[in-house]
């Protein structure tokens, strides 16, 4: 038996995390127990020193002292203020009314909106009861298939785990030893595919059952002139005068400006323009502008400068994530405060929200540290290594194998506990394959949306659930019966995009220059290239932890050392100065 | 019994009182953050005392908050099992994560921490950023929040006991009434309604 769990401690201490969380006890204390036990198990038959568990409170301290973490909290206040400042209810409205007449224009709308809400902050509970309160009656009223109306709002909301600034993404970063921001400019391009496909599906859907997306009726928008003409060739002319702008100010930036500072400037510009024109417009009531151009240019304005304000300043380099997620916070407050919106009960809600979240978040990452502590202690990283190095076909056996494998723990699991419990495992098998880890975050980002989309636990069909009709309920407009939609309605409708999701991994695997397009350092998989990028994660952990006793980092941990040698020399040291 | 459920509903009022204030530091935080990175950018000033205070009030705001999350059940499960028990069932394996899980952890956490805090508080220490701040108050953070965690789970142990032996309602029930996405909805509704009338 001794003999056994000495050879053999990494995999039976991965089996005995398996049974510690099942039972279903909180998380974050089920995997502190589970390394707490394995770890004083291991120093009392020797296996390990008796001195692994001091390294643990210098650990907590470093994660304490981890700025990118901070940016947990700021993006999920701005969140939730945002989400009861009413701008998703105008946009989902007013881009509703604009596309509602042409055959699944409503879906359109709820993708395009969805995409939107993603880049201004990153809630998928608030996207999907925007939608579900606002979209869904509009649609079951005009007759669109179930199905269709529930899996496009559901994926819809979802598309604010990947397009930028997510949380995910900012956990991905931190446990991958990537910068935020990198991480931010590589999951756009793929943030835009995904919602070009969510769209495709749509299309495809119009065509191929008409019936399932209908055109609304003329009479169902109601922003339109006074001789009832709904005022496009208005707007059409506005977008292209703005876009057209936009295009010439690019060209005149100096050839050395990086893509994606163009990009920012550039859209700033023709948005400013837009804005302008429609202000003078209003102002002077010039009546150039017809109604639905003039609601549309001010509808998109508040999100638009929050994506500026948070995700421009953070591309320019103006701003770490950290202090755009903070100016954001800051942004949405003004505008709650501006459209009377806030109140302090809101403020206690949101503070309180945003206080738990970060609370389990990080209670998680604190029980995934102790448990790490003990598995790097038995070589439970060897262990994992051993067995995912050994698949046949290398990098590709490898991603397929760990693409599989998240997608089905993403039935049961979420991205928090993937990120912290699974990612530290695979992380740096990857990193030995010589695979990009920025590139490999936004991979697996992409397949842990799943998890809000898998039946039945998915958070978004969850929410999208709590406020779908339960009830058949007469229509208030038509007053057609509408008969309640199911929960397997809501199911069946997520099952495409889940399959869509797939279809885009597969694509990112194909295609790497998806992500890496938006970054400076071309999608190359060369290790030399990455070992000059960034030290490896854990050592910088360590030496921040090092720093915060006081311990001067160069002395304390030379490059590619063993980080628990580091702690331990770092323990040393402060002994011997006293 | 009634002694202990009395205790119970004290730690549970402390908790109740604890995350109401520090709710707060999540707005300080925001502001000094935002406020610094204009400041920042606009005056290139900088100072590390600013930007330590932040993460010494999100240390503030996760460490101290976990005794009250634990209270409002929002410490994350994983489900697939769990669901399947009988209520009974599923409290005495709440019982048990809180007297095997969660116990031994909070003590050693405290029990390694302490010696590093009176370490610190001793010697003084400054952070080793110029015009940074003192570090005891920070460390001391961790025995402090631990210590709120414990206390919560000897309430939530005391509640689940009563509950098995018919002296209290289920404790699973939640404290609080709404959560914020019901709220949401709600404020979503009511403005619709509002809308059409």
């Amino acid at each position: 038996m001794m003999e056994f769990l000495h050879a053999d401690m990494a995999p039976v201490m991965f089996v005995g995390l398996i049974v510690f969380l099942l039972m279903g006890f909180s998380v974050a204390f089920s995997l502190a127990a589970c390394g707490l036990f394995f770890g004083y198990l291991g120093v009392e038959i020797g296996l390990l020193p008796a001195s692994l568990m001091q390294a643990l409170p210098l650990r907590i301290f470093g994660i304490m002292a981890n700025e990118t973490l901070l940016a947990i909290p700021f993006f999920t206040f701005m969140g939730l203020i945002l989400e009861r400042s009413g701008m998703a209810e105008d946009l989902l409205d007013t881009i509703g009314q604009l596309f509602g007449p042409i055959r699944g224009g409503l879906a359109y709308a709820v993708i395009l909106v969805g995409a939107m809400l993603a880049a201004t902050t990153g809630v998928v509970a608030a996207s999907v009861i925007s939608m579900g309160l606002i979209s869904l009656p509009i649609m079951l009223r005009y007759g669109y298939d179930r199905r269709v109306a529930s899996g496009v709002i559901a994926a819809s909301g979802t598309l604010a785990q990947i397009i930028p600034p997510s949380l995910v993404l900012i956990i991905l970063a931190d446990q991958l030893g990537r910068s935020v921001g990198d991480l931010y400019k590589g999951a756009f391009i793929p943030g835009f595919v995904l919602t070009g496909l969510y769209i495709a599906y749509v299309l495809i859907v119009t065509m191929w059952r008409p019936a399932w997306a209908p055109a609304l009726p003329r009479e169902a928008r109601s922003i339109r002139e006074d001789d009832g003409t709904p005022g496009l060739r208005s707007l059409g002319l506005l977008f292209v005068v703005s876009v057209a702008v936009a295009l010439a100010f690019a060209k005149t930036r100096p050839a050395t400006m990086a893509t994606d500072e163009v990009i920012v400037l550039s859209m700033l510009v023709g948005v400013g323009l837009a804005f302008v024109l429609a202000v003078l417009n209003k102002l002077l009531r010039l009546k150039l502008l017809s109604r639905m151009a003039e609601r549309v240019t001010f509808v998109l304005i508040p999100p638009l400068a929050l994506i500026f304000l948070v995700l421009g300043t953070i591309f320019l380099g103006v701003a770490t994530p950290t202090e755009g997620g903070a100016m954001g916070a800051t942004g949405a407050l003004i505008m709650a405060f501006a459209r009377r919106r806030l109140s302090l009960k809101l403020m206690r809600q949101a503070m309180d929200s945003t206080m738990k979240l970060s609370s389990f978040v990080v209670f998680i990452l604190l029980g995934s540290t102790v448990f790490s502590l003990a598995f790097q202690g038995v070589d439970g990283q060897k262990w994992v290594e051993h067995l995912l190095t050994g698949l046949p076909g290398g990098q590709l056996g490898f991603l397929i194998v760990v693409n599989l494998l998240i997608f089905f723990l993403a039935f049961f699991l979420d991205f928090f506990e993937l990120s912290f419990i699974v990612i530290p495992m695979i992380g740096p098998v990857a990193e030995k394959l010589g695979i990009d880890l920025v590139w490999f975050g936004v991979l697996l980002a992409v397949n842990m949306q799943t998890s809000f989309m898998h039946p039945p636990f998915g958070f978004a069909l969850f929410y999208l659930r709590s406020v779908a009709p339960t009830d058949d309920y007469t229509d208030r407009v038509t007053k057609q019966p509408i008969p309640r939609v199911t929960t397997e309605q809501i199911y069946w409708g997520a099952v495409p995009f889940v399959a869509i999701q797939v279809i885009m991994v597969g694509l990112i695997i194909a295609f790497p220059n998806l992500v890496s397009g938006g970054l400076a350092r071309k999608g190359d998989l060369d290790v030399t290239n990455i070992r000059i990028d960034a030290p490896p994660p854990k050592d910088s952990k360590e030496m921040d932890a090092g720093r915060l006793m006081g311990v001067d980092p160069a002395a304390s941990a030379p490059a590619g050392e063993d980080p628990m040698e580091a702690v331990r020399r770092v323990l040393e040291q402060d002994k011997n100065r006293k | 019994m009634s002694t202990l459920l009395k205790l119970s509903r004290w730690i549970d009022r402390l908790s109740e009182f604890v995350g109401r204030w520090v709710a707060w530091l999540v707005l300080a935080a925001v502001l000094i953050s935002a406020a610094n990175a204009v400041v920042r950018k606009a005056f290139d000033m900088s100072s590390n005392a600013f930007l330590e205070i932040q993460w010494y009030l999100f240390a503030a705001v996760f460490l101290l908050a976990a005794g009250y999350t634990m209270l409002r059940q929002e410490h994350v499960r994983i489900d697939v099992l769990l669901h399947r028990f009988a209520r009974r069932t599923q409290v005495k394996i709440e019982i048990f994560g809180i007297v095997v899980f969660l116990f031994p952890f909070v003590v050693a956490v405290v029990n390694l921490a302490w010696p590093l805090v009176v370490r610190s508080y001793v010697s003084g220490e400054m952070s080793s950023n110029a015009g940074g701040l003192i570090r005891w108050p920070v460390f001391a953070l961790l025995p402090l929040g631990f210590g709120l965690l414990g206390l919560q789970g000897i309430s939530e142990l005391i509640k689940r006991i009563a509950f098995l032996k018919g002296l209290a309602a289920d404790p699973a029930i939640k404290v609080q009434a709404k959560t914020a996405e019901e709220e949401l909805a709600e404020a979503i509704r009511a403005r619709a309604e509002g809308a059409k009338r």
